[in-house]
């Protein structure tokens, strides 16, 4: 067994030698001139793409290249759930195909996630989203996903301290997703980054895209804060990001870019067991391991690359948590922060070829992104390897708004800050 | 971020309805390209990460229609104008260069 496998044999003989001998978990790699596949953005998604890149279609010349530092943009600033609980069917077989990854990852890149099936329950308040729930339910169990439809009772055994008489917003019961729950979100970039790397991925830090170079209409490489990196592929993975990078390459995507807030309180008793949604507003909540109620609700609804939000939202959130659960009005908000979401037009992702040879394209993940992680990784890594979309995710075209097969789970249309 | 609205003075932003790029004209249906004009304009964004021009409503307000020019990466608004003057404008502007 490698040295450098963590196990608790690993931790033993580390505890015996006063934890002199770890290694870091990825090395600090400079760029080499060329690459089979650049991959830039080294957030969960870019990191999972290298890492299954290198896994399952056997390319190890791949580096991942990220302006920042590994885990710093949205994949360390979501709020850690994960879930499968969707409608339409370009979705669901994806995001099962993620949570049945979700369940194997910690011992695929040998490494603690914290992946922690803590169910998620969406509440519903009035007869109509009861039947828009069932439906949704059945939905997941005719794909093979679990559901379970809970009236008001198995609610409250669930989670007592809800306001269910609220005059406005009786809780009539929920939706509830066992499998479902969280994961330590930086835990998941490490662990992808370390994997990654392992295989031979290089991670290059601190190396900012700044353009691209095209031979004969064909992408052959990129041009980097770090020198000019040559690459037989290319693969876009940059969230907020994403018409920035696009435009470098002359292209105009789908997506508008908006700022999201999460919250974290100061630690408490253990208190919320499981992910609790709020169905007549917009407001999630779950308890982080260290006792940190995390919480969040709605976009602020405007253009934005700036990562911190405004306090209307701010507002919004707090009045919906105080209106699902008031007994956390006196737990005091420790942080809260913002995080650059691409959002689509339609509320589901791009996984696909651009019109530029050499140039793929992965974006349009709106607040979903961390969910979809390592389906998301596959599911371009098979496209970048294979030149043809994986199976789960062949709906998820760049052309789909232009052909009229949009998948628009929430019935907005194109405003991108309603979905 | 607190939105100067030229009749009732800098107000909060949750008076405000965001409606989008107020840059985008609506392309001629008849056209013989006017399939693929609509599919951009309805689906696709500049986004860019600097200057935006985007229309604001005011819907707890005065009800009127703006033009703001904001800086996306940071938030800071530059100007605020009613959406009619800069419609009759942009008409104006059309009409001398036809």
């Amino acid at each position: 067994m490698a040295s450098d496998h963590y196990s608790i044999f690993s931790v033993l003989r580390e505890a015996l030698r006063g934890h002199t001998g770890w290694k870091p978990a990825w090395r600090n790699a400079t760029p080499q001139p060329d690459y089979d596949v650049v991959i830039i953005g080294g957030g969960g998604h870019g990191l999972a793409t290298a890492f299954y890149l290198a896994k399952m279609y056997g390319i190890t010349r791949v580096a991942v290249l990220e302006k920042g530092w590994i885990g710093g943009g949205n994949v360390g600033r979501n709020t850690t759930i994960v879930r499968s609980n969707y409608l339409l069917p370009g979705n669901i077989p994806f995001y099962e195909l993620s949570m049945k990854l979700w369940e194997q990852l910690e011992q695929e890149i040998n490494y603690n996630a914290m992946v922690s099936q803590r169910g998620v329950l969406n509440l519903y308040h009035s007869d109509a989203q009861r039947d828009a729930f069932a439906r949704r339910g059945n939905a997941m169990r005719l794909h093979g996903v679990d559901a379970e439809l809970l009236d008001q009772q198995a609610v409250r055994k669930m989670v007592p301290f809800l306001d269910f008489e609220n005059g406005r917003f009786p809780i009539h019961g929920g939706l509830l997703q066992r499998r479902a729950g969280t994961v330590r979100h930086d835990a998941v970039a490490w662990g992808y980054a370390r994997a990654a790397d392992r295989l031979g991925v290089d991670i290059i830090q601190n190396c900012e895209v700044k353009g691209f170079r095209f031979e004969g209409g064909k992408a052959v490489g990129v041009e980097t804060s770090r020198g000019f990196i040559g690459a037989k592929k290319i693969g876009m993975s940059v969230a907020g990001s994403s018409s920035r990078v696009a435009a470098m390459a002359g292209l105009k995507l789908p997506i508008e870019s908006h700022v999201l807030q999460a919250f974290v309180t100061e630690a408490i008793k253990p208190f919320i067991d499981g992910v609790v949604t709020f169905g007549a507003g917009h407001f999630y909540i779950s308890q982080s391991d260290k006792g940190g109620l995390v919480f969040g609700g709605d976009l602020d609804g405007y253009n934005s690359y700036a990562q911190r939000g405004n306090l209307p939202v701010v507002e919004d959130v707090c009045e919906g948590g105080m209106a699902l659960m008031p007994r956390i009005g006196r737990v005091r908000v420790l942080r809260n922060w913002g995080g650059i979401m691409d959002m689509s037009m339609d509320g589901s992702p791009i996984i696909d070829h651009t019109p530029i040879p050499g140039l793929y394209l992965n974006a349009g993940w709106c607040y979903g992104g961390f969910k979809a992680t390592p389906a998301a990784g596959v599911c371009f890594a098979h496209l970048i390897a294979r030149d043809a979309p994986h199976e789960t995710a062949k709906a998820y075209r760049l052309d789909r708004f232009a052909t009229g097969h949009a998948i628009d789970e929430k019935g907005m249309g194109p405003q991108p800050n309603l979905h | 971020m607190r939105i100067a609205c030229p009749y009732c003075g800098e107000r909060s932003l949750d008076e405000f309805i965001y409606s989008g790029d107020a840059t985008v004209r609506r392309p001629d249906a008849s056209a013989p390209t006017a399939s693929e004009d609509y599919v951009k304009y309805v689906y696709e964004r500049t986004n860019p990460p600097g200057m935006h021009r985007e229309l604001w409503y005011h819907a707890a307000g005065c009800h009127a229609w703006l033009v703001v020019s904001r800086d996306i990466s940071t938030h800071a608004i530059s100007s605020v104008e009613l959406a009619k003057d800069v419609a009759l404008a942009n008409n104006q502007a059309m009409k001398e260069s036809a």
